[in-house]
């Protein structure tokens, strides 16, 4: 049976793109069916993300209204043939989607793949909701900041409300990815420490990813951090994320670099 | 500047983490969880309102989530002597 999962947050730039990517890979990686689709129209950003933006010719938009046919849009990654990307439109407006369409659309593709993940638009209008529609899984992505944290709990919001599965009465399994997480900092007192975000937002924890330089060298390459650089922290903390969707119990931990002795001593500090 | 951190040793984190407590208490009660709310809210004031009148001002609805339960409060005020009609109609 097929998993729709939504990656969401309500504040744009806190790593949805980048975790929809991630997650997508390293799902695929282990033999998975996986579609990512992007639902962000008019400002798409996966293909990129994926590196595949020379290679769309039709998008979601086309499918939702029947001008193409699911397989003419889909794009299968050249590294691993189990991962698919569903392109946004990048001329079109999001009024172009259709509550119908889009139920088709993601009808269809639970029936070719084992995951379907959609990228959210930031945001609380009606991309994000239609992203977020038809989820059986919410995947909130949070910064350990306060206007991402606000944001997010609002999305919790529009989960418990405008979903289908929210509608009918039926559990919708809501997670929550803390990005860009620096433990030391977390330490000094200068970052909410994870305890305090889960404590505020009170949804179970999938996975802490650690700020790292890794991320920006990955999306450079228009590669998914967990296919890029699969030993750097933050793939490390996705592939647990990974293992956990899947109903692995894994020990949370959040993975750190190796630093060299020089690194050590002159630690670089992101901007 | 570093020394004084150091003195207070407290940090920005708890401060963020102590706004975002009061504010999010507030949003969630008055817009955050508006929509299933407010939707909750208007429909059990209309059930109640096909058998007594109530003052609209007198009636609290609030939501609070928790880690494995949330609960509905609804705290509506009737007036005494509606009450009684009803009992004896």
């Amino acid at each position: 049976m097929a998993k729709v999962i939504v990656v969401t947050s309500g504040k744009g730039g806190v790593g949805k793109t980048t975790t929809t990517a991630a997650l997508g890979a390293a799902l695929a990686r282990t033999g998975q069916k996986v579609c990512v689709v992007d639902f962000d129209v008019g400002l798409r950003n996966l293909d990129l993300i994926m590196g595949a933006e020379r290679r769309v010719v039709y998008d979601l938009i086309n499918v939702v209204q029947g001008d193409a046919k699911l397989p003419q849009a889909l794009i299968r990654d050249k590294r691993l043939d189990t991962l698919s990307l569903l392109p946004a439109s990048q001329t079109r407006d999001k009024d172009a989607l259709t509550d119908e369409g889009v139920a088709r659309v993601i009808g269809e593709l639970r029936e070719k793949f084992d995951w379907v993940i959609c990228d959210s638009p930031a945001g609380i209008e009606r991309g994000a909701t239609l992203a977020m529609r038809h989820a059986d899984i919410a995947v909130v992505v949070t910064n350990p900041e306060v206007s991402s944290v606000r944001d997010s709990d609002r999305i919790i919001g529009l989960l418990d409300s405008k979903t289908e599965r929210a509608e009918k009465g039926e559990r919708l399994e809501k997670h929550l990815i803390l990005t860009r997480y620096d433990p030391g900092r977390a330490e000094r007192g200068e970052m909410l420490k994870i305890d305090d975000v889960l404590e505020i937002l009170s949804i179970p924890l999938l996975a802490v990813i650690p700020e790292s330089e890794e991320v920006l060298k990955a999306s450079n390459l228009g590669s998914p951090v967990t296919l890029n650089a699969p030993q750097s922290a933050p793939a490390r903390a996705y592939a647990d994320a990974v293992r956990r969707l899947k109903g692995e119990t894994v020990a949370m931990t959040v993975p750190s670099e190796k630093r060299s002795l020089l690194g050590k001593l002159f630690p670089r500090r992101a901007a | 500047m570093n020394l004084l951190n150091f003195l207070s040793r407290r940090g920005t984190a708890p401060v963020a983490r102590e706004r975002l407590q009061i504010l999010l208490a507030h949003e969630r009660t008055a817009f955050g969880r508006s929509d299933l709310v407010a939707i909750l809210r208007e429909e059990i004031l209309a059930v109640i309102a096909k058998h007594v009148a109530i003052d609209q001002e007198k009636v609290k609805v609030t939501m609070e989530r928790g880690e494995a339960v949330s609960t509905l409060g609804v705290d509506i005020e009737l007036p005494d002597n509606k009450v009684a009609r009803l009992a004896s109609a």
